[in-house]
């Protein structure tokens, strides 16, 4: 318990420093696993599209004295049908529901004769087509190719193309395993899920362009002659906007967070819960992938620039002397401390031997 | 009060300046009895009507003429893409739910058909030349939630950034020309490549369009002939509004003013030449000696006198009297060059085509030239799609949510964190007046998914400030004197930071909302509002506040619950990585 408080202490005053860009590794392995696994559920399972997107049928039935919303949804839910949506219509009550084979029908039509006494030749039942159609998709697809090109423009003048690149990919990352999530989980795909993926979409865009703006700034210091190299500034901007990242997730997740324990446990099926799960998960791989993903690949492509390389190889070949000296002297408390000089990354490095 | 260093502020006059924002806000609302949002078919429900088209023979209509009517329908009742409307398909029939009680005018404006015509084009002007409207970046908050009381309300992004650059204003439809199918095609299809490259409007206009058409878009145009009402409408078209008169019943027997269908270009129209119901058939192709995709048209008999007569008549005349426009549901579809009379009934349009654009205009033609008529089967009021307990559900865990984040905000910042919840009701006060106000004005209406985005912007919102506060403690840390400094030097630099992420979720909103349709683009529309108002809220309220705050001992000496106490900041070193090691070792 203790330690946990010391932890929050140290992450309230800003002193941790978490390797996260040299545990790159472990991250592409957890990444590339939770990819693989997203893309064989929508392979697999393929998603649970909702009425909107592939139509379905329209119940129509005058509404018996004193039944309410909630007893005709349970009625044809417990006929087994899926997305249920109940209206009022004047007298009449309409339920759409998914796409059913004729037996199916027939049978939830007996069910609500029995269950609210109407003749089954008084409920009129009809086909209807989406209301999400192809054209809809079709330019919302082009409309996410259009903001992504918008975006690599933007961020490519803001910050740089290895910048752009390493948010878009982080991007396409969480929306992937979102996906996947939806995938395996059978959860409806409602409009308004598509709604939580574009709030997804911002949401992560927004915290990588937060955590690189921090590196842009560190990284800007940089000279030939700096003791840090690229990746040592990158983690140390990172583990600079650690409580910034952490603080604005759970702000923005308490309230997706009860919105989806609130729709799951008290009101089963719904919008709500189709939404808030997918922005609850997006928002969760969101805050992983801009720390995890996408300040590591930038890492990766800026190391690979001479300028960058050079510094490397001119710092380890400085420690590597710096070490030496101090394993002579033979105090390692000594190596720590001449070694922090060079900064945040060796930090790490000392912490790494201790465990 | 102006005694501190660099660059000095008046966190008293912004703070004044946004209570006027909000009381002119209120006294808008109040003004127009507007106090509650309109709600969108999920929350409110609203009013079903069934269509069932039948063609002008009395025949059922072919699937393909049902979808594109389908299409048309959409935009028309939902045009600006905020109202929340859904169109469907049932059977043979087409399902419009739209949100509201008793929307006779609505059921009025989708019920009428859609016809094709073709119309000679006596004048046009890139899209954009609209007098006195020139687009401006939205980008200071006053424009966000300004009512703006004129007909021309419309949704502040719908003024900027359009997607089209104005370089190519009518590139397509410019670039085709129409020639015969005549034995001599193949000199005619690559010399309608050579007009296709002189073609560009800019080069082969200078001499009707000076500099000064920005200010009229009809300076140096010839107007003889033309209806001074018909021209005055051109010079108030708004081509680059979502909203561009889709389902605007032309009547063929007067001139129309009409805008571009990729809404490029703005365009008057002469009577109707030629009536869509004389188009037999059209069709996409390759031209087979150029490889060129190029749509046929073929006409009936009527339409083929009339079209040779047209083509005939217009050849001769000057640009652009010598282009022929195809309009469909109030909208330019085309508006290829005559190069030469065409008789015999068949045309053949070529230009820059790709497969997808000749296979959608070739589609046009032939199912806009089945005019479909509605008859009204029913209409019904009906209840929201979303049961009240979703409703309520929501709402309590929205409220959970909030609550969960205050506390939050105060545990961990203390003092600030009263800054921090300050800052999330303005933000509040600030999106609610402006829903209201573009519900009453622009028709924007307010759905579940609307209300879990502005309930998610909550942590955009926030992290705007959590950015400034931590950049307070950084520049604490690092030892600055006086908070007041502090407060300064790190609004400089989270001011950037703000406004590039800030960007970034304009752009996504901008984007979808000019490029998707129906919900998404009601969404986007909510996300870039709450964005604007974001960075309203922290420019105008959040500094200035912290500013002001700052001036106070409580949190200027680091009281112990300021959140800016020297305890809870590290007490002394400057650097923070060797306290690491020193702690531990």
């Amino acid at each position: 318990m203790s330690a946990i408080g010391r932890l929050g202490r140290r992450l309230y005053r800003g002193e941790v420093d978490i390797d996260f860009v040299g545990r790159y590794k472990l991250w592409s392995i957890l990444s590339g696993a939770l990819l693989l696994v997203s893309v064989l559920g929508l392979l697999i399972q393929g998603l649970n599209l909702g009425v909107e997107f592939k139509g379905g049928s329209v119940f129509s039935f005058t509404k018996p004295p004193s039944s309410s919303i909630q007893e005709v949804r349970s009625t044809f839910e417990e006929a087994g049908v899926h997305q249920v949506i109940v209206q009022e219509a004047g007298p009449r009550w309409r339920v759409t529901t998914e796409t059913m084979p004729a037996a199916e029908v027939t049978r939830v039509q007996n069910t609500v004769s029995s269950e609210f006494g109407i003749p089954g030749n008084q409920i009129s039942k009809q086909i209807i087509g989406a209301t999400w159609g192809g054209e809809v998709l079709n330019k919302a697809v082009i409309g996410l190719i259009v903001f992504m090109i918008a975006i690599i423009l933007y961020l490519t003048m803001a910050f740089e193309w290895k910048m752009a690149m390493a948010a878009v990919v982080a991007l396409l990352h969480d929306l992937v395993i979102t996906a996947g999530v939806y995938a395996w989980s059978g959860f409806e795909v409602t409009p308004a899920t598509m709604l939580g993926f574009l709030t997804i979409l911002g949401y992560s865009l927004y915290d990588a362009v937060v955590v690189f703006d921090m590196i842009k700034e560190v990284t800007a210091k940089l000279g030939t002659a700096s003791k840090m190299t690229y990746t040592e500034a990158a983690n140390n901007a990172l583990n600079h906007t650690l409580i910034r990242s952490l603080n604005t997730t759970l702000v923005a997740i308490l309230p997706v967070a009860a919105i989806l324990f609130i729709g799951t446990t008290l009101l089963g099926a719904g919008t709500l819960k189709d939404l808030a799960l997918a922005l609850f998960v997006g928002m969760l791989v969101g805050t992983y992938s801009s720390l995890c993903v996408a300040t590591p690949l930038l890492v990766l492509l800026k190391e690979r620039e001479p300028k960058w390389t050079a510094l490397a190889k001119r710092l380890q070949a400085q420690r590597r002397g710096a070490v030496k000296d101090a394993l002579v002297k033979g105090a390692v408390p000594a190596a720590a401390t001449s070694s922090a000089k060079a900064g945040g990354g060796t930090v790490a490095t000392a912490k790494r031997k201790k465990r | 009060m102006a005694r501190s260093t660099s660059s000095q502020s008046r966190p008293g006059r912004t703070l004044l300046a946004l209570l006027a924002l909000i009381l002119a806000m209120g006294a808008a609302m109040f003004l127009q009895k507007a106090l509650t949002p309109k709600y969108g078919l999920d929350l409110a429900g609203g009013t079903t009507v069934t269509l069932s088209p039948v063609t002008q023979d009395g025949k059922t209509p072919t699937q393909e003429s049902l979808d594109l009517a389908v299409n048309i329908i959409r935009d028309r009742v939902n045009g600006t893409g905020i109202s929340d409307a859904e169109v469907a398909k049932s059977g043979d029939n087409i399902v419009i739910s739209v949100p509201g009680a008793g929307q006779e005018e609505v059921v009025k404006k989708v019920g009428t058909t859609a016809e094709l015509r073709f119309r000679q084009v006596l004048a046009w002007a890139p899209a954009n030349a609209v007098p006195g409207k020139m687009p401006t970046a939205p980008a200071t908050p006053g424009a966000s939630g300004t009512p703006e009381p004129s007909s021309t309300a419309k949704p502040a992004p719908s003024s900027t950034a359009k997607p089209a650059p104005s370089g190519t204003p009518a590139g397509r439809a410019l670039s085709s020309a129409l020639t015969a199918p005549s034995p001599g095609a193949t000199p005619s299809a690559s010399a309608s490549a050579a007009p296709s490259a002189k073609a560009t409007p800019a080069p082969s206009a200078p001499a009707s369009e000076p500099p000064p058409a920005e200010q009229d878009p009809l300076a140096g145009v010839d107007t003889s002939g033309v209806d001074p009402a018909v021209l005055a409408q051109f010079r108030t078209l708004d081509c680059t509004k979502k909203d561009i008169g889709q389902g605007v019943q032309d009547d063929p027997d007067k001139q129309f003013v009409a805008c571009s269908q990729d809404r490029t270009a703005k365009y008057v129209l002469d009577k109707a030449a030629v009536k869509g119901t004389e188009v037999s058939g059209a069709s996409a192709g390759v031209d087979p000696t150029t490889g060129e995709w190029i749509v046929q048209v073929t006409f009936k008999s009527k339409g083929a006198s009339q079209f040779s007569q047209i083509t005939g008549a217009i050849t001769s005349q000057p640009e652009p009297r010598n282009q022929l426009a195809m309009v469909l549901d109030g909208l330019v579809i085309s508006s290829p060059r005559i190069e030469e009379a065409i008789p015999g009934g068949q045309a053949r349009i070529s230009g820059s085509f790709t497969q997808v654009t000749a296979t959608d205009l070739a589609d046009q033609l032939k199912y806009g030239a089945l005019p479909l008529k509605f008859v009204q089967s029913s209409i019904e009021e009906v209840s929201s799609t979303l049961g009240a307990d979703q409703l309520r559900g929501g709402l309590l865990a929205g409220a959970f949510g909030l609550a969960l984040v205050v506390l939050y905000c105060l545990l961990y910042y203390r003092g600030l964190g009263l800054v921090a919840v300050a800052s999330l009701v303005v933000a509040t006060v600030l999106t609610y007046a402006s829903v209201v106000i573009l519900g009453h004005n622009a028709g924007f209406r307010l759905s579940l998914p609307h209300i879990i985005g502005l309930v998610v912007s909550i942590g955009i919102t926030a992290d705007s400030f959590i950015v400034y506060f931590e950049r307070i403690r950084d520049e604490m840390k690092e030892g600055r004197r006086s908070l007041r400094v502090a407060v300064e030097v790190a609004w400089v630099r989270a001011r950037r930071t703000i406004l590039i992420a800030d960007a970034v979720m304009f752009i996504a909103a901008v984007v979808l909302y000019f490029l998707a349709v129906g919900g998404v683009a009601g969404f986007a529309f909510a996300m870039g509002l709450t964005t604007l108002i974001d960075i309203a809220v922290v420019f105008l309220f959040t500094k200035p506040f912290v500013a002001m705050l700052a001036r106070l001992k409580f949190f200027a000496k680091g009281h112990k619950l300021s959140g800016l106490d020297s305890e809870r900041m590290s007490q002394h070193v400057p650097v923070t990585a060797p306290t690491t090691v020193t702690q531990e070792g």
